[in-house]
């Protein structure tokens, strides 16, 4: 809503020294949502004049048409002499009055004018278009023609209200009073403590049965509609330059004399108003909802199929409007022809819902929708038909239909009891009753009663329904930055859970080991699924897809967080960053293949354990992951020596990483799974109650992914499901004893077929040596000639140790010869000779 | 060694001549000093102290002296030899220090050799903005509750008295997810990407008993395309406390304290009345601009572009809790009140930290997020 400062005065004698930056503090205050204040013609400075065309001389040879003019100006020149000025706009007539600038003024913008030379010509100052002047420009190029009644030399700054400074104020959605200068001056009256001359006090004449007819059908829907006629417009009539002004200030474009004036009284008492040619209305105006399939052709000439909910507007033809909303084509004003001469007003109040439906199904937000979905004030309407109607007869030279209609739903007043210190309780502070009653007031409302009261709310209130609103108008009058500062006590907390201190330690863990985070967007597509060579019956493509997606080629949600991070890898690279370890932790969604659809719940009571469970299975799983992905060097060459290439083990590492985070041991296996390399893949387990999970799986990434994805040589990745290792922690760690023995250490290396795991001797090992072994490490791998074909030779440094006494050599020497007898059992490992 | 010869006369054992004796310690102290360095004084050491060397000899010669002689000499050359050994240890020890201080000089390296073999890790500064802001108040008891990305319609709007045609509820940019009839099926699911952290307000609710008091950091997402203020899946944390007599004043002080938390002692805020639904009355929080502390206004000289010279920054919404989420969440509103607040934290670490573009916060470039280190 954009508010006048000059305009708003005519209801609030606003002391004459209070700026637009001033109004808005207050109003700021009090709630209104002033987001800038425009100065208008801050730089403008005259001789601005009224000037009356002489003589037009048409100058030839030019690339467009040039008109060398003569223009009286009075005595604003000083002389009295007529004006000599070249103008290239052609909209005007000798005789006509323009607006004049002379030289030495200054434009908006900060264009001086002086006498200059063109076209041939020397041009003493402009003739003026709206645009050159700050009024908006009206998009016709044009320069602006005065009415005939305007002399010669007056000063046109102060006829066109040229300075004036504007307050825009975004409306919240509980505040549709405030969507006309009648709310807001209410505001400001109430800020400034001043009183408020209210437009809609108007004389009203009561409804009689000559009015036009009207048929509502659907009080529901219509609460009320009032009907008035005025006959005899002049088709001559414009509309004056005050009214124009105020329009354009208030950010609306002037159309014609009946057009503005509804506007204006919209823009001035809130209440959205529609204007019938009544030569083009047939019978009755009806208001009932549309049949299904009717359709309509809207102002805007877009022809709409209208649904079985819309309310609509009828004559005897059938649909004239979507109430509310916007006026059919076949009932307009005609603001070209200057043929209408007769005009039914309909002042009428809608449904908010219905209307806030209509406006959002056909996707047609009006002036006159955004006013009635945040509410109208209903006891506004005659008023508003009535200024209609007196200044049709002011400006159009009409006479008022004695016919009045009104069609009124009977609806008593809302009134909310409270105690009368609930607003005191609400805020903190004590206010006391007598301040409540009079904030209470100063809003509009009645109020009865002593310690518990009884208001009655206006009816331009309509968002005034539960006792904490009223609480909200007491306080915000009494000011928000009046409220002390105080701190509740909360009863001890227990800190982060087990989950959330997880969450964090693997983030400083990888953190720790050289990884960067990266937060991507969780949109994938099929595409990346497709990349990753998903099996057609992978889980992993079965996603939540959404309604509305940003871009058509991700509109589901990650199932994985691979294609995001490795997004983040490709673009890094890209950028010329190259060694490269990045991190994320975040949700995937897994559909369960059991969601339906989830319900809307009531809200006036507590759901029931059963309906929260209801709802909560139509969502999918959403478990919680990390994952890590990996190119370039993971060490850097450098004066120290050779730099390492990042590789599958930095990614099975970083599991590792993860899951010591959890105090829990990942179990090792190779496995094959796509999107990794098939050689060069681990599944990665975990005890979870007792049984081995699978939780993850990390490695190199298969050559063809690398490929399709466009990722550096040799990438790698890993990602685990941190909430299947949370459930795997094994509580609080059992303190391992410290034997003071000296330790007896074993060197054996075993030759396996190159397809044991490791993992399989190093458990037969550990299995075999039984409790004397404190330690076992592989500290040599490799594949020679001599060892033979398909063989490998893995060497393993054991440690000994007692917790009672002295190892002999025997006795360690006996435990490893047990540790590689079991190893040859199980996995055929000899001992190297 | 020869025999005890008792007829031997003592002066004409040369060896033993006080003269003779000065001597020889005076050779050993003047090869001692001599020796430039440890390999020097060994050998030095064997000349003069060894079994063949000159003092040993005379030693050895005391053996044969008379009785009444012999005390004397031995006296003589006891003397002789201590001093001798007294020089060598001291020679010994200067000549060690020499060689270690050289040594050392020797092993000298250049400390100012860079060493990123393997460079830094960082956590986002979202995830540690999140983090700091969280423990501001789980040291204050309050808890961390979380919910769901992909949460109910009921849940996101219907328990915080979004009403189905509320126009608020047009205001937010939702994604909606499918149901089962697919692409077609507007809002038929049920379920959408939460629009904000709020609903974990609800669910905190139903999952406790009052007094609640929780913060709810996370995901949020809108359909506004990325730009370099906007991007459709962002970050927000949401306070709420449900207990008995809170008020107005209370969710001030604890704005208040957040803020101070975070900037410093000499902050506050300001509330300004706006309209949410899940909270009535309600406000708009903008906290003290912690960079000029409101000097910047109107004052042309010291323009502030952290607020742009309006001296406050703007936070985010709050206000009380309405007592119609109360009711949907089964709290008793004659008996409790509560109050809560949320903000984005990407707006937060842009003011903070200076942040232009909020691409830059997205992107997941290591540029960005490595200065960030572990915490913020």
């Amino acid at each position: 809503m954009r508010v006048p400062l000059s305009w708003l005065r005519e209801y609030v004698d606003l002391p004459a020294t209070e700026t637009g930056r001033d109004v808005q503090a207050k109003l700021i205050s009090a709630g209104l949502e002033v987001e800038t204040v425009e100065q208008l013609g801050a730089d403008l400075k005259g001789p601005l004049v009224v000037g009356k065309v002489l003589t037009i001389e048409e100058l030839e040879g030019f690339k467009k048409p040039i008109r060398f003019c003569t223009v009286d100006v009075g005595q604003a020149n000083g002389t009295g002499e007529p004006q000599e000025i070249v103008c290239g706009a052609r909209n005007f007539v000798v005789g006509d009055k323009v607006v004049v600038v002379l030289p030495g003024a200054v434009l908006p913008g900060n264009f001086a004018i002086a006498a200059r030379k063109t076209y041939g010509k020397t041009s003493h100052g402009m003739i003026c278009s709206g645009g050159e002047l700050g009024m908006g420009d009206d998009g016709s190029g044009g320069i602006i023609v005065l009415p005939p009644e305007h002399e010669v030399g007056t000063d046109a700054i102060e006829l066109l209200e040229l300075v004036d400074e504007v307050l825009d104020i975004a409306v919240t959605p509980d505040r549709g009073y405030a969507l006309s200068m009648r709310g807001v001056a209410r505001e400001a009256a109430i800020a400034y403590g001043l009183p408020l001359r209210d437009p809609a006090l108007l004389d009203v004449p009561g409804p009689n049965a000559f009015g036009y007819p009207v048929q509502v059908s659907d009080p529901r829907g219509c609460d009320r509609f009032t009907a008035r006629t005025v006959t005899g417009l002049s088709p001559e009539a414009h509309s004056p330059i005050w009214l124009q002004r105020r329009l354009q200030k208030a950010g609306m474009r002037p159309i014609s004399l009946a057009v503005d004036i509804t506007n204006y009284v919209m823009l001035e008492l809130g209440q959205p108003l529609h204007a019938y040619d009544r030569s083009r209305v047939q019978g009755t105006i009806g208001v009932r909802r549309a049949e299904p399939g009717e359709k309509l052709t809207t102002l805007d000439g877009v022809v709409r199929t209208l649904d079985a909910e819309d309310l609509l507007i009828t004559d005897d033809r059938g649909p004239i409007g979507l109430a509310g909303v916007m006026g059919g084509a076949n009932t307009e004003i005609d603001d070209t022809e200057g043929t209408t001469t007769e005009v039914v007003i309909e002042a009428a109040h809608f449904d908010p819902i219905s209307i806030a439906r209509t406006a959002r199904r056909h996707k047609l937000a009006s002036e006159a929708s955004k006013r009635f979905e945040r509410g109208v004030d209903p006891e506004a309407a005659s008023a508003a038909a009535q200024r209609t109607v007196d200044l049709l007869v002011l400006l159009a030279g009409g006479s008022a239909d004695a016919g009045v209609t009104e069609v009124i739903a009977p609806s008593a007043p809302r009134t909310i009891t409270i105690p009368a210190n609930h607003p005191d309780k609400v805020a903190g502070v004590d206010y006391g009753r007598e301040t409540v009653v009079r904030r209470l007031q100063q809003v509009g409302c009645d109020v009865y009663g002593q310690d518990e009261l009884i208001v009655t709310v206006p009816s331009w209130r309509p968002d005034l329904t539960d006792p904490n609103d009223l609480a909200e108008e007491v306080i915000r009058l009494e000011g928000y930055e009046n409220l002390p500062s105080t701190l509740p006590k909360p009863p001890a907390g227990l800190g982060l859970t087990d989950r959330q201190r997880l969450h964090r330690r693997v983030g400083r863990a990888l953190a720790g080991a050289g990884y960067v985070e990266a937060l991507n967007y969780p949109f994938i597509g099929t595409e990346v699924l497709d990349q990753f060579g998903l099996e057609a019956d992978d889980p992993r493509r079965t996603t939540v897809k959404l309604v509305n997606p940003l871009s058509d080629e991700e509109p589901a949600m990650r199932t994985t967080l691979l294609p995001g991070l490795l997004g983040a890898l490709r673009r890094n690279d890209g950028r010329g960053s190259h060694d490269l370890a990045l991190f994320e932790t975040g949700l995937v969604f897994r559909p369960t293949g059991e969601e339906h659809t989830a319900e809307r719940l009531p809200v006036d009571r507590r759901p029931t354990d059963e309906e929260i469970a209801g709802i909560n299975a139509a969502l999918p799983r959403q478990p919680r992951r990390a994952a890590v992905v990996l190119a370039g060097a993971r060490e850097q060459a450098g004066w120290w020596g050779k730099g390492r290439p990042a590789d599958w083990a930095d990614a099975v590492e970083a599991a590792r990483t993860v899951a010591r985070e959890a105090g829990v041991e990942l179990t090792v296996r190779s496995d094959q799974h796509a999107p990794w390399h098939p050689g060069r893949c681990a599944a990665l387990y975990v005890t979870v109650h007792g049984e081995e999970t699978l939780v993850g799986h990390a490695g190199e990434l298969h050559p063809r992914v690398i490929k399709a994805l466009h990722l550096p040589e040799r990438s790698c990745a890993m990602e685990v499901e941190l909430d299947l290792l949370e459930q795997a922690g094994t509580g609080a760690l059992q303190a391992p004893r410290i034997s003071a023995f000296p330790v007896a250490t074993q060197d054996v290396a075993l030759v396996v077929s190159r397809d044991v795991p490791a993992t399989d001797v190093e458990a037969a090992l550990r299995e075999g040596a039984g409790k004397l072994l404190e330690s076992i490490r592989l500290f040599d791998v490799y594949e020679s000639e001599q060892l033979g074909e398909g063989m490998k030779s893995l060497a393993y440094a054991l440690r000994f140790r007692a917790d009672d006494r002295t190892l002999t050599v025997d006795q360690a020497s006996r435990a490893r010869d047990a540790a590689v007898a079991l190893a040859g059992e199980r996995t055929g490992a000899v001992l190297r000779g | 060694m020869s025999a005890p010869n008792k007829s031997y006369d003592p002066v004409e054992v040369e060896a033993l001549k006080p003269e003779e004796i000065e001597r020889m310690r005076d050779e050993a102290l003047a090869a001692f000093a001599a020796a430039g360095d440890l390999d020097a004084l060994q050998e030095a050491k064997v000349a003069h102290t060894g079994g063949t060397s000159p003092l040993a000899l005379a030693n050895r010669e005391i053996g044969a002296l008379p009785p009444h002689a012999k005390a004397d000499a031995g006296k003589r050359v006891g003397q002789a030899r201590g001093a001798v050994n007294k020089a060598l240890a001291a020679r010994q020890t200067e000549l060690e220090a020499e060689r270690d201080a050289r040594v050392l000089v020797e092993e000298a390296v250049d400390v100012t050799l860079p060493y990123d073999r393997v460079p830094a890790g960082a956590r986002h500064p979202l995830t540690t903005m999140m983090e700091r802001v969280s423990d501001v108040f789980v040291s204050m008891g309050y808890e961390i509750a979380e919910g769901p990305e992909v949460e109910a319609e009921w849940f996101n709007f219907d328990a915080l008295n979004f009403t189905p045609d509320h126009p608020a509820r047009q205001m937010q940019d939702t994604f909606f997810v499918q149901g089962a009839k697919g692409a077609d099926s507007d809002g038929e699911s049920g379920v959408v990407l939460r629009t904000h952290t709020s609903p974990v307000q609800a669910r905190a609710l139903l999952d406790r008993e009052p007094p609640v008091y929780v913060v709810c950091p996370g995901r949020v997402y809108r359909t506004d395309e990325l730009d370099a203020t906007h991007t459709p899946v962002f970050h927000q944390i949401e306070l709420l406390a449900v207990d008995e007599g809170l008020t107005m004043a209370d969710l001030k002080g604890t704005l208040d304290h957040m803020v101070q938390s975070l900037f410093g002692a000499d902050m506050k805020t300001r509330l300004r009345p706006n309209y949410f639904p899940f909270t009535e009355p309600s406000a708009e929080m903008d906290m003290l601009c912690y960079v000029c502390k409101g000097e910047s206004v109107g004052n042309p000289d010291r323009s502030c572009r952290t607020c742009s010279s309006e001296g406050w920054i703007e936070l985010g919404g709050c206000g009380m809790v309405n007592p119609r989420v109360l009711i949907a969440c089964g709290v008793d509103p004659e008996k409790y009140s509560g109050f809560a607040f949320g903000f984005g934290i990407e707006r937060m670490l842009m003011f903070r930290h200076n942040v232009e573009d909020m691409r830059d916060m997205v992107e997941g470039d290591v540029r960005f997020t490595r200065p960030f280190g572990m915490e913020i």
